[in-house]
């Protein structure tokens, strides 16, 4: 019913244009049609985090975005943390504190606490805990992930 | 299982004046789309009925906080997260931030709208008791014009509103709080985060002279719509402090509260919580000084 729209938006730093339904959930446009498959579908409903991608520099959930609302935006999603084959902070605290157990709510969680460092360089415990609220680790791994988050923030944030 | 996108359209106008020829050229037939947060999760759910979606959110006119002389107005696009972020808010409407951080996590705010909160009139949603203590009034525009209604009176029944096919909801405003106030927000939920609403209760009290000279209650998920507590209110009315009614108080609830059974929580379960939180918020304001 709806024509295809041209989106034009910048992932991970590239200018991209594609044909799209207006409609289209922005997390199936990154997976299926730019094949960016590190972001996953947990719930589809916006309660588990999995899909999480940066949308002009804020943390969101990529099953509630229809493709039109990214008409000039930039998304990050968790393929663009890593910076000429190095990892982030963030991405290299996970692996030294085995923050990832199955690994699928793992891009969710690296793109929520990427946003979390943006906004808030020194996060405590109860900040880390508050944004990361909206992502779900179903391995109850929460505790080696936060340790990971404030490891890569970096001292600063004990006395909070 | 997901809805069927070929069967959705969408349109994206530029200006309001464009989604208003839209809406009046065919009334009834657009739903108006902002953050997405609630008819994305219907339309990841396959229960997404309405299939043609106007999407507000590249009208600038429903955008920005601005204070004017009779409060401090919102775009009906004002995201949870621009409400957190607001020096304004965290001064005069605090039960606004406290509504806000409860409302699903940091990407739900951050997408999720005021105006949408309000419009897609669940019973259960955060900011409305904290509206509805505040006494917010609402802007609706359409071709025809404009119109400022009392948001306490926007409500007509569950999920029914005084909103014509036309309009849109542009603004709301809530009145600055003068003199000496009292603010009280809770909610109840299964967590802290990503819950939906068991119990919510609202207050904003005007002190003068030792005595409430305003004080007006919100409630979320009692009652069909978000609701004032109108029959608390008025046992309170006048109420010195450290002499309020409260058990009186209490009492009254029942008459303004109408619970269900549902998968969140039993109407027993409500009835006793309201009547606690609403305890628990009397005993408050009774201990502050005169």
């Amino acid at each position: 019913m709806a024509e295809p729209i041209q989106l034009t938006l910048t992932v991970n730093g590239a200018e991209r244009t594609l044909t799209v339904h207006p409609f289209a959930r922005l997390l199936d446009v990154l997976r299926e049609q730019l094949g960016l498959t590190g972001t996953k579908e947990g719930c589809g409903e916006g309660e588990c985090g999995a899909c999480s991608v940066l949308l002009d520099g804020r943390v969101v959930n990529s099953c509630l975005v229809p493709a039109a609302q990214a008409q000039g935006a930039a998304v990050v999603t968790v393929e663009g943390l890593a910076r000429d084959g190095e990892l982030s902070p963030v991405q290299s605290a996970f692996l030294t504190h085995n923050a990832a157990q199955c690994g699928f709510c793992t891009p969710g969680m690296l793109v929520a606490a990427t946003d979390l460092l943006s906004r808030c360089a020194h996060p405590g415990e109860p900040e880390v805990r508050a944004g990361l609220a909206g992502n779900l680790c179903r391995c109850t791994g929460y505790v080696k992930i936060v340790d990971a988050v404030r490891e890569a923030a970096g001292p600063g944030g004990e006395a909070r | 299982m997901r809805g069927y996108l070929p069967d959705y359209d969408l349109r994206r106008p530029g200006s309001l004046a464009e989604a208003l020829e839209l809406l009046a050229r065919e009334p009834g037939v657009w739903t108006p789309l902002a953050g997405g947060t609630d008819l994305m999760v219907l339309y990841n759910a396959g229960r997404l009925q309405a299939t043609r979606l106007l999407d507000l959110s590249a009208l600038a006119e429903l955008r920005g906080i601005r204070e004017e002389p009779a409060g401090l107005s919102f775009g009906a696009l004002t995201s949870f997260t621009e409400l957190r972020e607001c020096e304004a808010v965290h001064r005069q409407f605090p039960n606004l931030v406290r509504s806000a951080r409860a409302t699903g996590a940091l990407a739900i705010q951050n997408r999720g709208t005021l105006g949408g909160n309000i419009s897609n009139a669940s019973p259960a949603a955060d900011t409305p008791p904290s509206l509805l203590a505040y006494g917010a009034e609402l802007e609706l525009v359409s071709s025809a014009g404009r119109r400022w209604l009392p948001y306490a009176a926007f409500h007509l029944g569950y999920k029914r509103l005084d909103l014509a096919p036309g309009e849109l909801l542009a603004r709301i405003r809530v009145p600055w709080p003068q003199g000496r106030g009292f603010h009280f927000f809770r909610k109840v939920g299964t967590r802290q985060a990503q819950a939906i609403a068991k119990v919510c209760l609202a207050g904003y009290g005007r002190i003068e002279a030792g005595a409430l000279a305003e004080f007006r209650i919100g409630l979320g998920s009692l009652a069909p719509v978000p609701a004032r507590a109108r029959s608390v209110e008025a046992v309170l009315a006048g109420a010195r402090l450290g002499a309020l009614p409260i058990a009186a108080a209490q009492a009254a609830l029942a008459a303004d509260i109408s619970p269900i059974d549902d998968i969140r929580a039993s109407a027993h379960y409500r009835s006793v919580v309201a009547r606690n939180v609403l305890g628990q918020m009397l005993r408050e304001l009774d201990k502050l000084p005169g």
